[in-house]
């Protein structure tokens, strides 16, 4: 009760604040600061870039974990690391990486590209878009504090139950990774709903379905998969929640509980989620190859079919993970059928990269690059997931390093480089400067040559019997060379990624200042200055067929015809409610970390009530008018 | 798609169907049908568990044993009431008649208040009889399931509360249509998983 109490008078006292109760100036002052304008922005660009800043932040942090236990296993029974610690490392090491870094750093890309690829002057919907990153970066806080006080969760990413129940998982832990994902996840679902209306509602006239670019379709797909398969993880957190907490009995076996359940929720959102997590890799991927070809891409409809029979097939697979539980042979079989089956539409994706290089004008800037690289990595992880759905040879890798291999081989090759290469493309459109050429080859090299040199002896080891999730191993089984190699090579990428922060402080001090057109590109987000103005375009575009400034390009414009004359552009106000709603998850997260039901509900209270605030608010936001513009163009 | 051109059309009257005609209006729509898919999701995976867990009672009582039919399908009879004055709402709406839509949400909002009621009554008697969330895997699973379905019921009459406050000082435009409209489709869908939970939940309950 007395913390309640203290509780309650600090945000009053904050209350006091910022309603300028206190001090009207203070308040004012608070206004005009630039960090008010990041709090409050609703500006799909400026989120964008929060994400990808965000993403990166967390890419440290997570990119350490995997150091500290790489060195730690870098020699036999090496005492770098205690066991308790490495299981946290672990754990916080693949949580991170899938909710924290991957998603983000492609819902930044995303953020900042779609609207403009499609030609729209904003995403759907302004407010929930800033709610989105505000909950994921609330509940990523909230999930990084646990190293603080009391400990990080240590049941793998998958938390499986009985692991992670109080039993064997007695401390905070877990309860980090549970109300921190929880809330991350409800800022996902609102981001995935938004981009979805933003395409289907918002593209501009003449660009319709079949003409979008293929990020803005990896964009439409990943955000459908969004769409279903977070509530299963939503309705899965609940149940641990509350197996923890309350002492329900969902997975506990004792209560009558059954943990396949919480294997079953937790892959049916899982397998889905790494999808999500690649397809839109695949959609920078595409637009990066026929750019740098200067070709339009090769078979253009049979790659927007691949993307949706991925997705489609993507639900029906999630029991491959599942092989060694024992559902019986039907059910593997047929799941190990279906997962054979996305080979299909994949290969069709890889050859028609392939094709569309094929008698291009290939010139390999740095997206290209990573393109390239990914070619190579991602059928390698590919061919290894076709070996992992073989049912009976999967009873030997599973929970091997065959495993550690394969799933890094596609993250990496996928999502992490994928992400890099859509970061070096997209970048001048962000922050209206180049990054150095050089020293994103710098960047390039080690960290690809890296990558192999950590992962690729792992699949030997695996088949050598290295068993996954264990923080150490012993001499005498022709372990030593290779996970020499692998530690080494994790040293490799730690230092390519010191080429890149150089490279982003170059590009902030002495990068050149970019056109609107670096790349000679092909797509909507090419004709407007870079950085774009917050209305994006002055006029919407008129689009005459795929690849819409390539065609005016080729017509001989240069520039795309407006589709709409000249007159004031509705804009929507700032807003400082995602901050404080997100305030208000994060503090009932912590309360129910350490089951404080008066903290969580008091932190529900404020959600609530500023949820109720917006309902009531008259925010019709306001108007830009044609003097004002400051481009003409399109 | 300029949302002035669209609006300005309408700068006069009100349009006849006001929920759709701004852009924001239709995307506000569009979004919220797609998180109602979303939550269906959400119940889907719920309502499975509770599938797989309604045979673990650990020797407490049987749904069967439970389950009282005249409570349960007064129950139904309200919620199912419910959703048609929510639908005569949004048809008073149409007609640009505010105290005809007040009238009838709030109607709506007394009727998910009389079905809350019930619930509460119906798991304060569960609870003198052993059931509760804790005591098996069934109570668990029974509580979480229909008890998210309670707590959207509530939230559902706040907000329809919060609206026709809104309704009394604001009217029906273009900006507000939407709400109202929004508002009336999560009510249907509330009650549309009501039904199931009737049917999976307290019908094939009480035949075993
Ligand atoms: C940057 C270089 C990286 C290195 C050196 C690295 C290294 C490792 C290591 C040593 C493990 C623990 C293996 C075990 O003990 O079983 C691991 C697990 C994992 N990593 Fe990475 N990793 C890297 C990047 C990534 C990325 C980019 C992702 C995802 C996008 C990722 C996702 C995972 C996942 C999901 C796990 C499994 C965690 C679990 O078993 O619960 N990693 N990684």
């Amino acid at each position: 009760m007395g913390t309640l109490i203290i509780l309650l008078v600090f945000v009053l006292f904050l209350a006091a604040i910022f309603t300028g109760g206190y001090n009207r100036r203070y308040l004012e002052r608070a206004r005009e600061s630039w960090l008010w304008g990041w709090i409050t922005t609703v500006d799909h660009k400026k989120i964008g870039i929060m994400y990808v800043t965000a993403g990166g932040l967390f890419f440290l942090i997570g990119g350490l974990e995997a150091l500290l236990m790489r060195l730690q296993l870098m020699f036999p029974n090496n005492d770098f690391i205690s066991g308790d610690i490495y299981n946290q490392l672990l754990s916080m090491h693949g949580t991170t990486m899938i909710f924290l870094v991957s998603l983000p750093l492609l819902f930044g890309l995303m953020n900042v590209v779609v609207p403009l690829q499609i030609g729209a002057r904003d995403v759907a919907f302004p407010f929930l878009n800033a709610l989105g990153f505000w909950l994921y970066f609330a509940g990523g806080l909230l999930l990084n504090l646990s190293w603080l006080f009391g400990g990080a969760p240590d049941a793998g990413w998958t938390n499986y139950a009985t692991l992670a129940l109080p039993e064997y998982s007695p401390g905070p832990g877990v309860n980090y990774y549970v109300m921190g994902l929880q809330i991350t996840g409800i800022g996902t679902l609102m981001s995935g709903i938004n981009f979805l209306v933003t395409i289907i509602n918002m593209r501009t006239p003449g660009m319709t379905y079949l003409r979008m670019p293929l990020f803005t379709w990896s964009a439409f797909v990943a955000s459908a998969l969004i769409l279903f398969t977070f509530p299963p993880l939503t309705a899965g957190l609940f149940m641990m929640m509350f197996d923890r907490l309350f002492g329900t009995h969902f997975f506990a076996v004792a209560g009558g509980g059954n943990v396949t359940i919480w294997q079953h929720i937790f892959w049916i959102f899982g397998h889905p989620e790494v999808y999500i997590l690649v397809l839109p890799a695949f959609g920078v991927f595409s637009d990066v190859f026929s750019t740098f070809s200067r070709k339009r891409l090769f078979g253009y409809t049979s790659m927007v079919f691949a993307l949706v029979a991925i997705g489609f097939l993507g639900f029906m697979v999630w029991v491959h993970h599942m092989f060694t539980v024992g559902l019986g042979p039907v059910a593997n079989t047929i799941f190990a059928i279906a997962t054979m089956a996305i080979a299909v539409p994949t290969g069709i994706k890889v050859f028609n990269w392939i094709f569309t290089m094929w008698g291009g004008r290939i010139r390999f800037s740095t997206p290209m690059l990573f393109a390239n690289g990914f070619l190579v990595v991602f059928v390698m992880g590919g061919v290894t997931g076709v070996m992992l759905a073989v049912v009976p040879a999967n009873f030997q890798f599973h929970d091997s390093y065959f495993v550690v291999a394969h799933f890094h081989y596609v993250l990496i090759g996928g999502t992490i480089l994928g992400s890099f290469a859509g970061i070096y493309y997209w970048w001048p459109k962000m922050f209206g400067r180049m990054l150095s050429e050089q020293l994103g080859k710098w960047h390039f090299w080690p960290f690809y040559i890296g990558f192999h040199l950590t992962f690729f002896p792992q699949h030997w080891l695996g088949l050598y019997g290295m068993p996954r999730r264990v923080y150490t191993w012993m001499p005498g089984y022709d372990l030593e060379l290779g996970n020499l190699l692998s530690s080494i090579g994790a040293i490799l990428m730690t230092i390519s990624l010191f080429f890149f922060l150089y490279n982003v402080i170059w590009s902030f001090t002495k990068g050149e200042k970019a056109g609107s057109d670096p790349w000679d590109g092909r797509t909507l987000e090419w004709t407007v200055s870079s950085p774009p103005p917050e209305y994006n375009f002055a006029q919407l575009p008129r689009v005459r067929g795929l690849d819409p400034l390539w065609v005016e390009k080729s017509a001989g414009n240069g520039e795309m015809q407006p589709a709409e004359p000249l007159g004031p552009i509705h804009m929507p106000n700032p807003n400082h409610l995602p901050f404080l709603m997100s305030l208000g998850f994060f503090i009932s997260g912590f309360g129910f970390v350490f089951q404080s039901i008066q903290v969580g509900v008091l932190g529900l209270v404020l959600v609530v009530v500023t949820l109720f605030i917006r309902s009531f608010e008259e925010d019709h936001g306001y108007h830009i008018q044609p003097e004002e513009l400051q481009t003409k163009g399109v | 798609m300029n949302i002035e051109s669209k609006t300005a059309t309408v700068a006069g009257g009100i349009p006849s169907e006001p929920e759709k005609a701004t852009l924001e209006g239709k995307n506000k729509i569009l979004g919220f049908w797609l998180f109602l898919g979303a939550e269906t999701v959400l119940f889907a995976t719920m309502f499975g568990t509770y599938l797989a867990l309604k045979e673990q009672h650990l020797g407490g009582p049987r749904p069967h044993e439970l389950f009282q039919m005249p409570m349960v399908a007064a129950a139904t009879l309200i919620l199912l009431t419910s959703s048609l004055t929510s639908v005569l709402a949004i048809m008073g709406m149409h007609e640009n008649n505010v105290q005809k839509m007040r009238t009838w949400f709030l109607i709506t909002v007394l009727l998910g208040f009389a079905f809350l009621g019930l619930e509460a009554y119906e798991f304060y008697e569960y609870v003198h009889e052993g059931h509760t969330i804790t005591s098996s895997a069934f109570g668990s699973s029974f509580y979480l399931l229909v008890g998210t379905h309670g707590s959207h019921v509530l939230f559902g009459v706040f907000w329809i509360t919060g609206l026709i406050m809104q309704a009394g000082t604001r009217g029906i435009t273009v900006h507000t249509a939407p709400k109202y409209y929004v508002a009336s489709l999560y009510w249907h869908f509330v009650d549309v998983v009501w039904v199931f939970i009737f049917t999976v939940v307290y019908l094939m309950g009480m035949m075993a």
